[in-house]
């Protein structure tokens, strides 16, 4: 690792005031983040740690039956957390104990990792995820692997979930790895039904939004019979190929429907 | 560099660290606690399992920075004074839950999380929280046995026997 400077504000402006520097980077759990820069794969000038924000930490119900999830919480909380199920769910099954215990949810969507959890839990969900400036649309905000509508130096402060009807994660393990192959989130609202693809997509996590046509009549896996997607613009390495993860798609999004019907 | 203390195995610690250095390399270079063992360095094997305020981390994924002020517990804290085993510590001996013993501190600190948070789980259950930690002697086996037994449960005959 190169070396670098360390910061551990105690409050969110004390926070964005440190954030201002040069080559600044923001530390969440780590869990990414220390792996990549023992690879030297980031040479930040100074590290600010978010785990010491009061106002950061902390999961409620909102006013509007949301879940409102501070930034630093971890997986390990969110899992353990009551009041959106299909979500906690998914905290459980990211990583191993040792990684929900540091890993955070706020580092995790600032990441935006192609085959990441939460963005497909975000995007379904039709999350809002707040920063230290402003409030960004889940539809708005990913933007790509590993790119976000985050500006340089902006802090997610917290992520508020709607909570469906019914809804459910469905996640086709990398055993190595433990993160998707490919993994699908399924959430049925009163007005119809979204659906979001991690793991599969070279543009990161997607809409399959045929899908959710399909699903919005009729809540079945029947209804997803001979919806295909292109296996070109997907994912294809030593794990699968770009046709497997297509084909990947629709069983696993069946498989979510089922599971959650 | 900037000064830390902590408490590790109930007594004070402290030491000047960079920020780039890691919980893991503080306790073995800094402390002397070479029974936290550095496997893969890519927070993927679990060797290097202890407990920050109760909590199993990987400390090779971990700042030592980030640990300021927190309670620390390691494999050398697991024994008492005398010596004499921890239950956890002596299953393993009992059921052979170890070949080489290189995974083993990560192995017995993950169990002691487990078995603190579900004092009765299932084979299953100990086999999912082990995720984390890997074992090359494929010791899985007798690991799974030797912490059924420590939590007082009767071992059943498990899977692939």
């Amino acid at each position: 690792m190169y070396n670098f400077e360390f910061e551990k504000p105690g409050t969110l402006a004390d926070a964005v005031a440190a954030m201002s520097a040069d080559e600044a980077q923001a530390l969440g759990g780590g869990q990414t983040l220390i792996p990549t820069l023992k690879q030297r794969l980031a040479s930040p000038s100074v590290l600010v740690s978010l785990s010491g924000i009061g106002e950061m930490q902390g999961i409620c119900m909102g006013d509007q039956g949301e879940m409102c999830i501070g930034g630093s919480s971890t997986h390990a909380s969110v899992a353990a957390a009551s009041g959106y199920r299909a979500l906690s769910a998914l905290a459980g099954q990211i990583g191993d104990p040792a990684v929900r215990a540091r890993g955070t949810i706020g580092g995790s969507l600032a990441n935006n990792d192609p085959s990441a959890c939460y963005p497909a839990a975000a995007l379904a969900s039709g999350a809002t995820i707040k920063t230290n400036a402003r409030e960004i649309a889940a539809d708005d905000y990913f933007e790509g692997m590993f790119a976000t509508a985050l500006d340089e130096g902006e802090i997610i402060t917290e992520v508020r979930f709607p909570v469906p009807e019914i809804a459910h994660y469905e996640k086709f393990v990398q055993p190595a790895s433990r993160f998707a192959l490919v993994g699908v989130f399924v959430a049925k609202f009163k007005d119809g039904v979204r659906v979001a693809v991690t793991g599969a997509s070279e543009e990161g996590v997607f809409r399959w939004s045929e899908a959710e046509a399909a699903l919005s009549a009729n809540f079945a896996a029947e209804a997803l019979d001979g919806l295909t997607v292109d296996a070109e613009g997907m994912i294809g390495d030593l794990h699968g190929s770009k046709e497997y993860r297509a084909h990947l798609v629709n069983v696993i999004t069946k498989r979510a429907v089922k599971a959650a019907a | 560099m900037s000064k830390i203390t902590m408490t590790v195995n109930g007594k004070a610690a402290s030491g000047d660290v960079e920020g780039r250095t890691l919980l893991s390399s503080f306790l073995r270079e800094d402390l002397f606690l070479t029974g936290t063992h550095i496997g893969c360095d890519t927070s993927q094997c679990g060797a290097c399992v202890v407990h920050v305020n109760g909590v199993a981390v990987k400390s090779c994924t971990m700042l030592a920075a980030e640990a300021d002020g927190a309670e620390i517990s390691t494999i050398e804290g697991q024994a008492a004074p005398d010596g004499t085993l921890n239950t956890i510590q002596q299953a393993f001996q009992d059921h052979h839950g170890l070949q080489c013993g290189f995974c083993t501190p990560g192995m017995v600190m993950s169990a002691a999380a487990l078995l603190k948070e579900n004092p009765k789980p299932t084979e299953a259950e100990v086999r999912h929280y082990l995720e984390g930690n890997i074992c090359r002697c494929t010791g899985y086996h007798n690991i799974v046995k030797a912490i059924l037994a420590a939590s007082g449960q009767e071992i059943p005959a498990i899977a692939a026997e």
